[in-house]
Parts: C-alpha cells; sequence; structure tokens
C-alpha cells in the first residue's frame, strides 16, 4: 500500500495503521512496575503466517527501541521495506509458511500502542510526561496479556535483538512455561553505566530543544524535531562501528572538492547522520523516545534476584540461543557472555554464539549468512523437538 | 581443542561414528544429561542425542565449530574448559565428557575437579604419553614425539599438559576420584579393559579412556 502521508507523525492517526489493535486491561488492569495501574489500554500488533490447530507454532518477535510491529511487510509511514523482512517471511530464517508470527508494538510506543502520545481519558488529552514510566517488564505483560488474548498458551519461541532481546529474557524469566524457545540476539540482562549515558544524552537533547515544551508539543503543535534528531544521531553512531563508518564514509567530503571551511556538512558522514536524524523523527515521537530509553536503562534482571542472574533462569524449561557481534560495542559480547554463564549455573539448555562482523550493533538486523545460517540451525533444531518436524530442504 | 580434530584422535569410524567417541557413547545411560567439552563439530552430541536419546550439550573453543554444530541445531556455546565449568552447578549432567583435552587446558588439574563435580560421571580420555612408540622416539631418537596420535611439532602443539596413563590414575587416586572404568586404546583402535595391570596399558595404549566419579562423601 501507499505510505501514508509522512510529513509528520502529529498528522498520521495511530489508530489508522494497517494491522491489529486490541484494547486490554479492561477485566483486570495492568499493574505496571511504578504502582499506576493501567486499564483499557490499547496494543497494536501485527501478524504472519497461521496458527496451527494445536495452537503450537506461534513465535512472537520483540521489536527493537525504534523497531514498531511492522517486521515484514512495506512499513506504512515509511515506505520502506519492514526492519526484518530479510529474516522473516514465506521461506525465510523465520518461515511464515511455518510459523505464526506475532510483534506488537512496545508499551510507550507511538505506532499504535498505548505511549505519551494518546490520550489520557481522564483529561481528554495527550498523556505526555503523564504517562507513567513503564518498564520493559510492563512491557512483557503487556504483550503477555496480548497472547492470552490471541488464545496462545504457550509460544514455540520469542526472538527479538537489542531492546527486543531485553524483552526476550524478560519473557524466559518471567513467563518459562509459556514459551519453549528464546533467542536473545545482539543484548544484555541490563543496562551498563555507558548505555544509560548514551540515552542520557539523547534525552537530553530532546528536553533542550525549546519546541519540547515540558513533553507538551503535541498540545502547543508543535515537535522538538531538532531535539530529536540529535537524540537519533548520537543513537545511531552507538549502532555502527568504526569499522564501518571508515568503509562507508572514510574521511569523504559530501558533494565538494575542498572544504568549505564552515560548519555546514563538509564530510559524507555529518550527511549521513542528518539524513538519519531527519528521517527519524517523520516517524517516531519524542516522548515515546523518552519512555522507552528510560525503561532500558531501568532493566536490570539480576537486581530482582538479589543480584545472582542465574536466579532469574532456576530450573528454566526454555531452549536458548544467545548471539552476539564481534563488532557490537553497545551490547557486546561480554555481555551476552554475562548471561550464557548465567544460563550455565542455572543449567539451562543454551547455545552461544558470537557471529564475526563489521557492522556494530545494527548487524543483528542486517543480511549477515552466519547470523542466518545460525538462526535458521537453531529454530529448525528446536522445532523438530517441539514436535513442528523439520522444515523441508532449503 | 579447536574445531577440528583433537590431537590423537583415531579417525576411522564405526558405525557411522568415530572409534573412540563411540567408545565414550557405549558407556553412557539412554536419555542421560551429557555436556561434551570440547564437542568440536558436535559428532558425539548429535549421536547421543539420536541414537540414546540424551540431552546432549557441548563447548567447545573454536567459533567455526560452534556455529556449525549450533547450525545443525545442537545446543553448543562457545566456551573454555579452564575458565567456564565453574559456572555450572553441582550434578548439573549424568555425564560430563572431555575427549582428549585435558592435555591442552591451563589447569588439567582443577578441570577435572570441575568435571567430577558437575557431571555425576565423568568421562575422560587422555593421549597416553608412555605409550612405547613415544618412549621409542624419546629413547632411541632423543626427538619429541611426533606421531599419528600426537601429530604436532614442539614448537606448534596446543598440548601443555602430558600425562600417561599411570600418571593419570595415579592424580584420580590422590584427588579422590573413583575410576569405574578404564579402557586403553592400541594403535588401531582396539579397546581393552584394564584393572589393577597398568603395566601393558601404559606401554600399549595410545590412549586411556576413563569413567570417574568423585567419592561419596560417607
Amino acid at each position: 500500500m501507499a505510505p501514508l502521508k509522512s510529513r509528520s507523525l502529529a498528522e498520521w492517526d495511530a489508530r489508522s495503521l494497517p494491522g491489529h489493535q486490541v484494547v486490554l486491561g479492561q477485566a483486570v488492569p495492568l499493574t505496571l512496575d511504578c504502582g499506576t495501574e493501567l486499564r483499557d489500554f490499547t496494543v497494536a500488533y501485527q501478524t504472519y503466517g497461521t496458527l496451527n490447530a494445536q495452537r503450537s507454532n506461534a513465535i512472537l518477535i520483540c521489536h527493537a527501541l525504534t523497531g514498531d510491529q511492522f517486521v515484514a511487510e512495506t512499513h506504512p509511514v515509511t515506505g520502506k521495506p519492514g526492519w526484518w523482512s530479510t529474516l522473516v517471511g514465506p521461506g525465510r530464517v523465520i518461515d511464515t509458511d511455518r510459523f505464526f508470527v506475532v510483534c506488537s508494538n512496545i508499551l510507550g510506543g507511538c505506532m499504535g500502542t498505548a505511549g505519551p502520545t494518546d490520550l489520557n481519558p481522564q483529561t481528554n488529552k495527550p498523556w505526555a510526561l503523564d504517562f507513567p514510566v513503564i518498564t520493559i517488564r510492563d512491557m512483557v505483560r503487556a504483550q503477555a496479556m496480548l497472547i492470552d488474548h490471541l488464545g496462545i498458551d504457550r509460544l514455540f519461541a520469542v526472538i527479538g535483538g537489542s531492546l527486543g532481546g531485553m524483552q526476550v529474557l524478560e519473557w524466559a524469566s518471567s513467563y518459562p512455561d509459556r514459551m519453549f524457545a528464546a533467542v536473545p540476539i545482539a543484548t544484555a540482562a541490563h543496562h551498563t553505566a555507558q548505555n544509560i549515558a548514551f540515552h542520557e544524552l539523547g534525552r537530553q537533547a530532546i528536553m533542550a530543544d525549546p519546541d519540547w515544551r515540558g513533553g507538551n508539543y503535541q498540545l502547543e503543535g508543535v515537535r522538538p524535531e531538532r531535539g530529536l534528531a540529535v537524540a537519533r544521531m548520537a543513537g545511531h553512531i552507538t549502532y555502527l562501528s568504526e569499522a564501518a563508518l571508515t568503509r562507508k564514509f572514510g574521511r569523504r567530503l559530501q558533494n565538494r572538492d575542498e572544504l568549505t571551511y564552515g560548519f555546514d556538512a563538509d564530510f559524507q558522514v555529518e550527511s549521513y547522520l542528518r539524513h538519519q536524524g531527519s528521517t527519524f523523527v517523520d516517524r517516531f515521537d519524542a516522548n515515546s523516545y523518552l519512555y522507552i530509553t528510560r525503561a532500558m536503562d531501568y532493566f536490570d534482571l539480576a537486581a530482582r534476584h538479589s543480584g545472582v542472574l542465574a536466579e532469574a533462569f532456576r530450573g528454566s524449561p526454555v531452549r536458548f540461543c544467545v548471539i552476539s557481534f564481534t563488532s557490537d560495542w553497545l551490547y557486546p559480547t561480554a555481555e551476552c557472555r554475562t548471561i550464557v554463564h548465567a544460563l550455565n549455573a542455572a543449567a539451562a539448555n543454551v547455545s552461544f554464539v558470537e557471529i564475526t562482523s563489521d557492522q556494530g550493533h545494527d548487524s543483528f538486523l542486517l543480511e549477515e549468512p552466519e547470523f542466518f545460517r545460525v538462526m535458521t540451525g537453531f529454530i529448525d533444531g528446536a522445532a523438530e523437538r517441539y514436535g513442528l518436524g523439520r522444515s523441508a530442504e532449503r | 581443542m579447536d574445531s577440528s580434530t583433537p590431537p590423537g584422535t583415531v579417525r576411522e569410524t564405526r558405525n557411522g561414528i568415530r572409534i573412540d567417541l563411540k567408545l565414550v557413547a557405549d558407556m553412557i545411560e539412554p536419555g542421560s544429561r551429557v555436556l561434551d567439552v570440547g564437542c568440536g563439530d558436535g559428532e558425539l552430541i548429535d549421536y547421543l542425542n539420536r541414537v540414546k536419546q540424551a540431552d546432549g550439550r557441548g563447548i567447545e573453543l573454536g567459533m567455526e565449530g560452534v556455529n556449525a554444530c549450533v547450525a545443525a541445531g545442537l545446543p553448543v556455546i562457545q566456551g573454555d574448559a579452564d575458565t567456564d565449568l565453574s559456572d555450572y552447578p553441582d550434578n548439573a549432567f549424568d555425564y560430563v565428557i572431555l575427549s582428549l583435552t585435558l592435555q591442552a587446558t591451563r589447569a588439567p588439574r582443577d578441570v577435572l575437579a570441575n568435571l567430577v563435580r558437575i557431571g555425576r560421571h565423568a568421562i575422560v580420555s587422555i593421549p597416553n604419553f608412555a605409550h612405547w612408540r613415544v618412549r621409542w622416539q624419546i629413547a632411541v631418537h632423543g626427538r619429541m614425539p611426533v606421531n599419528k596420535a600426537l601429530p604436532y611439532q614442539w614448537y606448534d602443539t596446543p598440548n601443555i599438559h602430558f600425562c600417561s596413563i599411570r600418571d593419570f590414575v595415579s592424580l584420580c587416586d590422590e584427588m579422590g576420584i573413583v575410576v569405574e572404568r578404564a579402557m586403553a586404546l592400541d594403535h588401531r583402535g582396539g579397546a581393552r579393559r584394564f584393572g589393577r595391570s597398568l603395566y601393558f596399558a601404559n606401554v600399549f595404549g595410545e590412549q586411556g579412556v576413563f569413567l570417574l566419579r568423585r567419592r561419596t562423601a560417607a
């Protein structure tokens, strides 16, 4: 379908996006970690493939900070391919001819699920900063309610990278009996000081924008686009690697032969970052960015278990596959190894691979043949164990 | 301990699996939880899972081997016998296997202690440095042994802690580890059980294969 009018997020109604929406928390509210009870909240989600008669072939995909539920289709706002369309689809690694794939926009997001852009039913104004601060556990609780709604007792697998990987870990810790396999990719069991620091940089950029208006920009008809763009630029640098930046841009100049002795985007890398920033603000909300990065900063799975991460997985029946990438310095292999050590200490069934790639944290979104091979093998092996059979040779 | 065939491997196969691995597999009760440390390309785990309905998992140092295992659907992690075994809780497995790898670890005694701690049983195989061919190469030629079982030159060998069958049995004794079964493999891969008569095993066994358990506190 043609992209919706994409100039401004304020101009599109997230409720009119394609895909499914359900109002949850009507009978029983969702009690958030902060203590607030969330009632009648919307979850927007998308599905691919068909749920089998036994309801046993469902895979939940958890999206990352700036991702959304449009995993494997043309994005309705940007018109670009879905963020994991190389991995998810008919005959692909996550084969929608075999599996029923579900992905929901996370709590706090801005693509249809309840978040700070929504109207607060009590005031009939956008929530803005009155929206309760949510955690990754809250996001996962909302997903579990969605899975209930879909009539699925047990997921075959929960899969995600980065923030999505944190949700996978939270799922495995909170609902081990409701899933067979877990694939946390390029992620960590807690946010390090460096992770928090980069997020704080992004948040401060947003809040320093005069158009942020203390979070009430929607009411005042403006958008903190410059702040959000800077936040995105800073974030984007952390998703890449020096090697990838050097390979793509080096010190090459942008549409010019000489330095201009000014502050224009002389270098290609500057132009690229500016482009990343300016296109991001067309599809993302600044307050959502604050809430979601906060949820990530608060994430510390071991903290709930007296600081012993293994206790989060004690007696876990889940079959894990932890994947990291050599050039990922945002969630480096060492963080994944910490998860693996904890899973070993819990005597859980775990596979762990580190994929060689120079693409940095973003590797998990890119077509890395070794990554795809490993995922395919793990999913096939797990499906066979779960009684879903092996895939046809491909 | 990389993903290639470990030093000292008997390469011939019997019933679709390497002879030394078959010998190990035969010691394992069906349906067991098994950890194969230094699992290479996962041949043994795959065999145990298929033929013995085991819950077989692996640790492998070489990333190539790990990726091949996981891509084949086997639960394997990248890790190191010297550093990663201490994570596991006591009695996490029915059997922990270390095939022809102990001599390549930095602290074999600690590794051995971990094997019998995390497994109710451990199965350890070692290349025997007191095999007559080894003795011959040192005694007569005055050279470090290089043969089919020990294919490396002294300067590029990963094997840093050699022992003989007699040394190994004596270390087990010292550590309070019970040798439940001991076999010597000759250079053709023929297996022979040995009891108290270590002499022949130590001279004619190219490899020793041991089923171990820690002495129960009584």
